[in-house]
Protein backbone atom coordinates (compact mmCIF):
# COMPACT_ATOMS: atom_id res chain seq x y z
CA UNK A 1 0.00 0.00 0.00
CA UNK A 2 1.67 3.14 -1.27
CA UNK A 3 1.27 6.47 0.53
CA UNK A 4 1.34 8.42 -2.71
CA UNK A 5 -1.46 6.30 -4.16
CA UNK A 6 -3.48 6.81 -0.97
CA UNK A 7 -3.02 10.59 -1.19
CA UNK A 8 -4.16 10.55 -4.84
CA UNK A 9 -7.23 8.45 -4.00
CA UNK A 10 -7.99 10.81 -1.13
CA UNK A 11 -7.60 13.91 -3.32
CA UNK A 12 -9.86 12.41 -6.00
CA UNK A 13 -12.83 12.79 -3.66
CA UNK A 14 -12.52 16.61 -3.76
CA UNK A 15 -13.56 18.91 -6.58
CA UNK A 16 -12.52 22.39 -5.48
CA UNK A 17 -9.31 21.82 -3.53
CA UNK A 18 -6.11 21.91 -5.58
CA UNK A 19 -4.33 18.54 -5.69
CA UNK A 20 -1.10 20.20 -4.48
CA UNK A 21 -2.73 20.85 -1.12
CA UNK A 22 -2.86 17.13 -0.34
CA UNK A 23 0.17 15.71 1.47
CA UNK A 24 0.51 13.24 4.33
CA UNK A 25 0.64 16.22 6.70
CA UNK A 26 -2.58 17.80 5.43
CA UNK A 27 -5.18 18.31 8.16
CA UNK A 28 -8.15 17.39 6.00
CA UNK A 29 -10.69 18.58 8.57
CA UNK A 30 -9.37 22.10 8.08
CA UNK A 31 -10.00 22.15 4.34
CA UNK A 32 -12.67 24.62 3.20
CA UNK A 33 -14.27 21.87 1.12
CA UNK A 34 -14.44 19.31 3.96
CA UNK A 35 -18.00 18.15 4.69
CA UNK A 36 -19.92 15.10 5.84
CA UNK A 37 -20.36 14.17 2.16
CA UNK A 38 -16.56 14.11 1.72
CA UNK A 39 -16.29 12.02 4.87
CA UNK A 40 -18.69 9.43 3.44
CA UNK A 41 -16.83 9.48 0.12
CA UNK A 42 -13.51 8.88 1.90
CA UNK A 43 -15.00 5.95 3.85
CA UNK A 44 -16.41 4.53 0.59
CA UNK A 45 -13.05 5.02 -1.15
CA UNK A 46 -11.22 3.16 1.63
CA UNK A 47 -13.77 0.33 1.41
CA UNK A 48 -13.53 0.07 -2.37
CA UNK A 49 -9.80 0.55 -2.89
CA UNK A 50 -8.42 -1.08 0.25
CA UNK A 51 -11.22 -3.45 1.34
CA UNK A 52 -11.22 -1.86 4.78
CA UNK A 53 -14.54 -0.93 6.39
CA UNK A 54 -13.96 2.02 8.68
CA UNK A 55 -16.67 3.49 10.85
CA UNK A 56 -16.94 7.25 11.23
CA UNK A 57 -15.85 6.77 14.83
CA UNK A 58 -12.62 5.20 13.60
CA UNK A 59 -12.17 8.03 11.16
CA UNK A 60 -12.57 10.58 13.92
CA UNK A 61 -9.26 9.36 15.35
CA UNK A 62 -7.53 10.79 12.29
CA UNK A 63 -7.00 14.44 11.46
CA UNK A 64 -4.21 14.19 8.91
CA UNK A 65 -3.98 12.02 5.82
CA UNK A 66 -0.98 10.29 7.44
CA UNK A 67 -3.10 9.31 10.46
CA UNK A 68 -5.84 7.96 8.21
CA UNK A 69 -3.28 6.11 6.09
CA UNK A 70 -1.84 4.52 9.25
CA UNK A 71 -5.32 3.52 10.39
CA UNK A 72 -6.07 1.81 7.08
CA UNK A 73 -2.73 0.02 7.19
CA UNK A 74 -3.48 -1.14 10.73
CA UNK A 75 -6.82 -2.63 9.67
CA UNK A 76 -5.29 -4.26 6.60
CA UNK A 77 -2.88 -6.28 8.77
CA UNK B 1 -65.22 -16.66 27.64
CA UNK B 2 -65.78 -18.15 24.16
CA UNK B 3 -68.73 -15.81 23.71
CA UNK B 4 -66.58 -12.89 24.78
CA UNK B 5 -63.81 -13.83 22.32
CA UNK B 6 -66.30 -14.22 19.48
CA UNK B 7 -67.75 -10.81 20.14
CA UNK B 8 -64.30 -9.34 20.62
CA UNK B 9 -63.00 -10.77 17.30
CA UNK B 10 -66.09 -9.94 15.29
CA UNK B 11 -65.82 -6.37 16.55
CA UNK B 12 -62.15 -6.09 15.67
CA UNK B 13 -61.68 -4.84 12.08
CA UNK B 14 -57.91 -5.12 12.51
CA UNK B 15 -57.97 -8.86 13.17
CA UNK B 16 -55.98 -11.11 10.83
CA UNK B 17 -57.64 -14.32 12.02
CA UNK B 18 -57.96 -16.79 9.15
CA UNK B 19 -55.63 -14.86 6.83
CA UNK B 20 -52.51 -16.41 5.31
CA UNK B 21 -49.70 -13.90 4.82
CA UNK B 22 -46.34 -14.26 3.04
CA UNK B 23 -43.55 -12.08 4.47
CA UNK B 24 -40.07 -11.83 2.86
CA UNK B 25 -36.95 -10.77 4.69
CA UNK B 26 -38.28 -12.15 7.96
CA UNK B 27 -34.92 -13.07 9.49
CA UNK B 28 -34.51 -9.78 11.29
CA UNK B 29 -35.56 -6.18 11.83
CA UNK B 30 -38.84 -4.98 10.38
CA UNK B 31 -39.53 -8.35 8.71
CA UNK B 32 -39.16 -10.24 11.98
CA UNK B 33 -41.37 -7.79 13.81
CA UNK B 34 -44.08 -7.91 11.13
CA UNK B 35 -44.05 -11.72 11.24
CA UNK B 36 -44.48 -11.80 15.00
CA UNK B 37 -47.15 -9.08 15.11
CA UNK B 38 -49.14 -10.63 12.23
CA UNK B 39 -49.10 -14.00 14.00
CA UNK B 40 -50.27 -12.35 17.22
CA UNK B 41 -53.15 -10.78 15.28
CA UNK B 42 -54.21 -14.26 14.20
CA UNK B 43 -52.59 -14.69 10.79
CA UNK B 44 -50.92 -17.85 9.56
CA UNK B 45 -47.60 -16.54 8.29
CA UNK B 46 -45.20 -17.89 5.70
CA UNK B 47 -41.81 -16.37 6.32
CA UNK B 48 -38.74 -16.31 4.09
CA UNK B 49 -35.17 -15.27 4.70
CA UNK B 50 -31.63 -16.05 3.63
CA UNK B 51 -30.17 -16.81 7.04
CA UNK B 52 -31.53 -20.17 8.28
CA UNK B 53 -30.56 -19.66 11.92
CA UNK B 54 -32.06 -16.20 12.25
CA UNK B 55 -35.14 -17.25 10.28
CA UNK B 56 -35.67 -20.11 12.75
CA UNK B 57 -35.31 -17.64 15.60
CA UNK B 58 -38.14 -15.60 14.09
CA UNK B 59 -40.20 -18.75 13.57
CA UNK B 60 -39.76 -19.68 17.24
CA UNK B 61 -41.12 -16.28 18.28
CA UNK B 62 -44.40 -16.65 16.35
CA UNK B 63 -47.70 -17.07 18.14
CA UNK B 64 -49.29 -20.50 17.69
CA UNK B 65 -50.67 -21.07 14.19
CA UNK B 66 -50.20 -22.87 10.88
CA UNK B 67 -46.95 -21.16 9.98
CA UNK B 68 -44.30 -22.10 7.43
CA UNK B 69 -40.70 -21.01 6.94
CA UNK B 70 -38.62 -21.13 3.76
CA UNK B 71 -34.90 -20.41 3.81
CA UNK B 72 -34.42 -19.14 0.27
CA UNK B 73 -32.25 -16.76 -1.71
CA UNK B 74 -34.88 -14.85 -3.65
CA UNK B 75 -32.27 -13.59 -6.12
CA UNK B 76 -31.98 -17.19 -7.32
CA UNK B 77 -34.59 -17.64 -10.07
CA UNK B 78 -34.99 -21.37 -9.37
CA UNK B 79 -35.53 -20.77 -5.63
CA UNK B 80 -38.13 -18.14 -6.49
CA UNK B 81 -40.04 -20.53 -8.77
CA UNK B 82 -39.98 -23.34 -6.20
CA UNK B 83 -41.15 -21.02 -3.44
CA UNK B 84 -44.12 -19.70 -5.43
CA UNK B 85 -45.13 -23.19 -6.63
CA UNK B 86 -45.24 -24.42 -3.03
CA UNK B 87 -47.26 -21.50 -1.65
CA UNK B 88 -50.87 -21.93 -0.55
CA UNK B 89 -53.44 -19.28 -1.54
CA UNK B 90 -52.56 -15.98 0.09
CA UNK B 91 -54.63 -13.26 1.73
CA UNK B 92 -51.61 -11.06 2.22
CA UNK B 93 -48.10 -10.57 0.90
CA UNK B 94 -45.51 -8.24 2.43
CA UNK B 95 -42.48 -7.60 0.24
CA UNK B 96 -39.93 -6.53 2.79
CA UNK B 97 -36.50 -7.98 1.88
CA UNK B 98 -34.02 -5.27 0.95
CA UNK B 99 -30.54 -3.87 1.46
CA UNK B 100 -29.12 -0.42 2.16
CA UNK B 101 -25.41 0.30 1.72
CA UNK B 102 -24.58 4.02 1.81
CA UNK B 103 -22.23 4.86 -1.04
CA UNK B 104 -21.66 8.11 -2.89
CA UNK B 105 -22.38 8.05 -6.63
CA UNK B 106 -18.79 9.00 -7.40
CA UNK B 107 -17.62 5.62 -6.05
CA UNK B 108 -20.58 3.51 -7.16
CA UNK B 109 -19.84 0.89 -9.82
CA UNK B 110 -22.26 -1.04 -12.02
CA UNK B 111 -22.11 -4.10 -9.72
CA UNK B 112 -23.35 -1.92 -6.82
CA UNK B 113 -26.23 -0.68 -8.98
CA UNK B 114 -27.10 -4.18 -10.22
CA UNK B 115 -27.04 -5.74 -6.74
CA UNK B 116 -29.18 -3.08 -5.11
CA UNK B 117 -31.74 -3.02 -7.91
CA UNK B 118 -31.84 -6.81 -7.98
CA UNK B 119 -32.58 -7.21 -4.26
CA UNK B 120 -34.67 -4.08 -3.66
CA UNK B 121 -36.65 -3.88 -6.89
CA UNK B 122 -36.26 -6.76 -9.37
CA UNK B 123 -36.90 -9.54 -6.84
CA UNK B 124 -40.08 -7.93 -5.41
CA UNK B 125 -41.35 -7.36 -8.97
CA UNK B 126 -40.63 -10.92 -10.07
CA UNK B 127 -42.04 -12.45 -6.89
CA UNK B 128 -45.24 -10.43 -7.28
CA UNK B 129 -45.41 -11.31 -10.98
CA UNK B 130 -45.11 -15.04 -10.25
CA UNK B 131 -47.63 -14.91 -7.38
CA UNK B 132 -50.15 -13.24 -9.71
CA UNK B 133 -49.40 -15.49 -12.68
CA UNK B 134 -49.68 -18.66 -10.57
CA UNK B 135 -52.99 -17.35 -9.17
CA UNK B 136 -51.85 -17.53 -5.56
CA UNK B 137 -53.92 -14.58 -4.34
CA UNK B 138 -57.39 -14.89 -2.86
CA UNK B 139 -59.96 -12.26 -3.77
CA UNK B 140 -59.71 -9.40 -1.33
CA UNK B 141 -56.00 -10.01 -0.71
CA UNK B 142 -53.71 -7.19 0.38
CA UNK B 143 -50.18 -6.63 -0.94
CA UNK B 144 -47.71 -4.38 0.86
CA UNK B 145 -44.35 -3.16 -0.37
CA UNK B 146 -41.94 -1.90 2.27
CA UNK B 147 -40.48 1.12 0.52
CA UNK B 148 -38.92 4.20 2.15
CA UNK B 149 -39.26 7.94 2.50
CA UNK B 150 -35.83 7.87 0.82
CA UNK B 151 -36.55 8.22 -2.88
CA UNK B 152 -40.25 8.99 -2.46
CA UNK B 153 -40.18 12.04 -0.21
CA UNK B 154 -36.53 12.94 0.32
CA UNK B 155 -33.05 11.50 0.05
CA UNK B 156 -29.78 11.31 1.95
CA UNK B 157 -26.05 11.43 1.22
CA UNK B 158 -24.82 8.18 -0.28
CA UNK B 159 -28.23 6.80 -1.16
CA UNK B 160 -29.02 7.85 -4.72
CA UNK B 161 -29.20 4.24 -5.95
CA UNK B 162 -31.15 3.08 -2.88
CA UNK B 163 -33.57 5.97 -3.44
CA UNK B 164 -34.00 4.95 -7.07
CA UNK B 165 -34.77 1.34 -6.08
CA UNK B 166 -37.38 2.39 -3.55
CA UNK B 167 -39.17 4.94 -5.74
CA UNK B 168 -39.25 2.30 -8.50
CA UNK B 169 -40.90 -0.05 -6.05
CA UNK B 170 -43.68 2.38 -5.14
CA UNK B 171 -44.24 3.10 -8.84
CA UNK B 172 -44.60 -0.62 -9.44
CA UNK B 173 -47.03 -0.91 -6.51
CA UNK B 174 -49.28 1.76 -8.01
CA UNK B 175 -49.41 0.00 -11.37
CA UNK B 176 -50.21 -3.34 -9.75
CA UNK B 177 -52.84 -1.69 -7.55
CA UNK B 178 -54.67 -0.56 -10.67
CA UNK B 179 -54.40 -3.92 -12.43
CA UNK B 180 -55.55 -5.99 -9.46
CA UNK B 181 -58.36 -3.68 -8.32
CA UNK B 182 -61.00 -5.51 -10.44
CA UNK B 183 -60.32 -8.58 -8.28
CA UNK B 184 -60.65 -6.49 -5.14
CA UNK B 185 -56.97 -7.03 -4.38
CA UNK B 186 -55.36 -4.02 -2.73
CA UNK B 187 -51.75 -2.93 -3.13
CA UNK B 188 -50.07 -0.33 -0.93
CA UNK B 189 -46.60 0.83 0.06
CA UNK B 190 -45.26 1.73 3.46
CA UNK B 191 -42.55 4.42 3.49
CA UNK B 192 -40.70 4.34 6.80
CA UNK B 193 -38.07 6.78 7.96
CA UNK B 194 -35.10 5.41 9.87
CA UNK B 195 -36.02 2.39 11.98
CA UNK B 196 -33.95 1.00 14.86
CA UNK B 197 -32.73 -2.35 13.54
CA UNK B 198 -29.53 -4.37 13.49
CA UNK B 199 -28.85 -2.96 10.02
CA UNK B 200 -28.07 0.31 11.78
CA UNK B 201 -25.74 -1.42 14.23
CA UNK B 202 -23.93 -3.18 11.38
CA UNK B 203 -23.88 -0.19 9.06
CA UNK B 204 -21.00 2.13 8.52
CA UNK B 205 -22.46 4.76 10.84
CA UNK B 206 -21.09 5.97 14.14
CA UNK B 207 -23.04 6.03 17.40
CA UNK B 208 -22.57 9.80 17.77
CA UNK B 209 -23.76 10.39 14.20
CA UNK B 210 -26.85 8.30 14.85
CA UNK B 211 -27.64 10.28 17.99
CA UNK B 212 -27.40 13.57 16.08
CA UNK B 213 -29.51 12.15 13.26
CA UNK B 214 -32.25 11.00 15.65
CA UNK B 215 -32.68 14.59 16.79
CA UNK B 216 -33.52 15.65 13.23
CA UNK B 217 -36.82 13.83 13.61
CA UNK B 218 -39.57 16.03 15.10
CA UNK B 219 -40.51 13.15 17.42
CA UNK B 220 -36.80 13.01 18.45
CA UNK B 221 -36.20 9.33 17.82
CA UNK B 222 -36.06 6.68 15.10
CA UNK B 223 -39.00 4.36 14.62
CA UNK B 224 -39.37 0.94 16.17
CA UNK B 225 -39.85 -2.14 13.95
CA UNK B 226 -43.22 -2.87 15.55
CA UNK B 227 -44.46 0.60 14.56
CA UNK B 228 -44.08 -0.43 10.93
CA UNK B 229 -45.61 -3.82 11.73
CA UNK B 230 -48.77 -2.20 13.16
CA UNK B 231 -49.20 -0.23 9.92
CA UNK B 232 -48.80 -3.46 7.97
CA UNK B 233 -51.49 -5.11 10.12
CA UNK B 234 -53.81 -2.21 9.32
CA UNK B 235 -53.23 -2.47 5.57
CA UNK B 236 -53.62 -6.26 5.63
CA UNK B 237 -56.81 -6.11 7.64
CA UNK B 238 -60.40 -5.54 6.63
CA UNK B 239 -60.15 -2.10 8.24
CA UNK B 240 -58.30 -0.93 5.13
CA UNK B 241 -60.68 -2.40 2.55
CA UNK B 242 -60.97 0.87 0.59
CA UNK B 243 -57.29 1.73 0.62
CA UNK B 244 -55.24 0.88 -2.44
CA UNK B 245 -52.34 2.54 -4.25
CA UNK B 246 -51.35 4.58 -1.21
CA UNK B 247 -47.91 5.29 0.28
CA UNK B 248 -48.16 5.36 4.05
CA UNK B 249 -45.41 7.54 5.51
CA UNK B 250 -44.19 6.49 8.97
CA UNK B 251 -41.31 8.80 9.80
CA UNK B 252 -41.84 10.58 13.10
CA UNK B 253 -42.51 13.76 11.14
CA UNK B 254 -39.16 13.82 9.33
CA UNK B 255 -40.57 14.80 5.94
CA UNK B 256 -42.68 17.59 7.42
CA UNK B 257 -39.61 19.81 7.50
Amino acid sequence: MEAIEFINNFAAQFDETDASEFTLQTNFRGLDEWSSLNALAILNMIGKKYSVILKPEDMKKANTIQELFDLVQLYKK
Amino acid sequence: MIWYNCIKNSMNPFSLIGKTVLITGASSGIGRSMSIVCSKMGANVIITGRNAIRLSETFALLESGLHLQYCVDLTNVDDLQVLVESLPKLDGFISNAGIANPIVLQLTDSDDVDEMFKINTIVPINLTRLIVQKKKLNKGASLIFISSINGNNCSFYGSSIYAATKSSLTGFAKGVALELAPRNIRVNSICPGMIETNILKDANIGIAELEIDRLKYPLKRYGKPEEVAYAAVYLLSDAAQWITGSNLIIDGGYTLQ
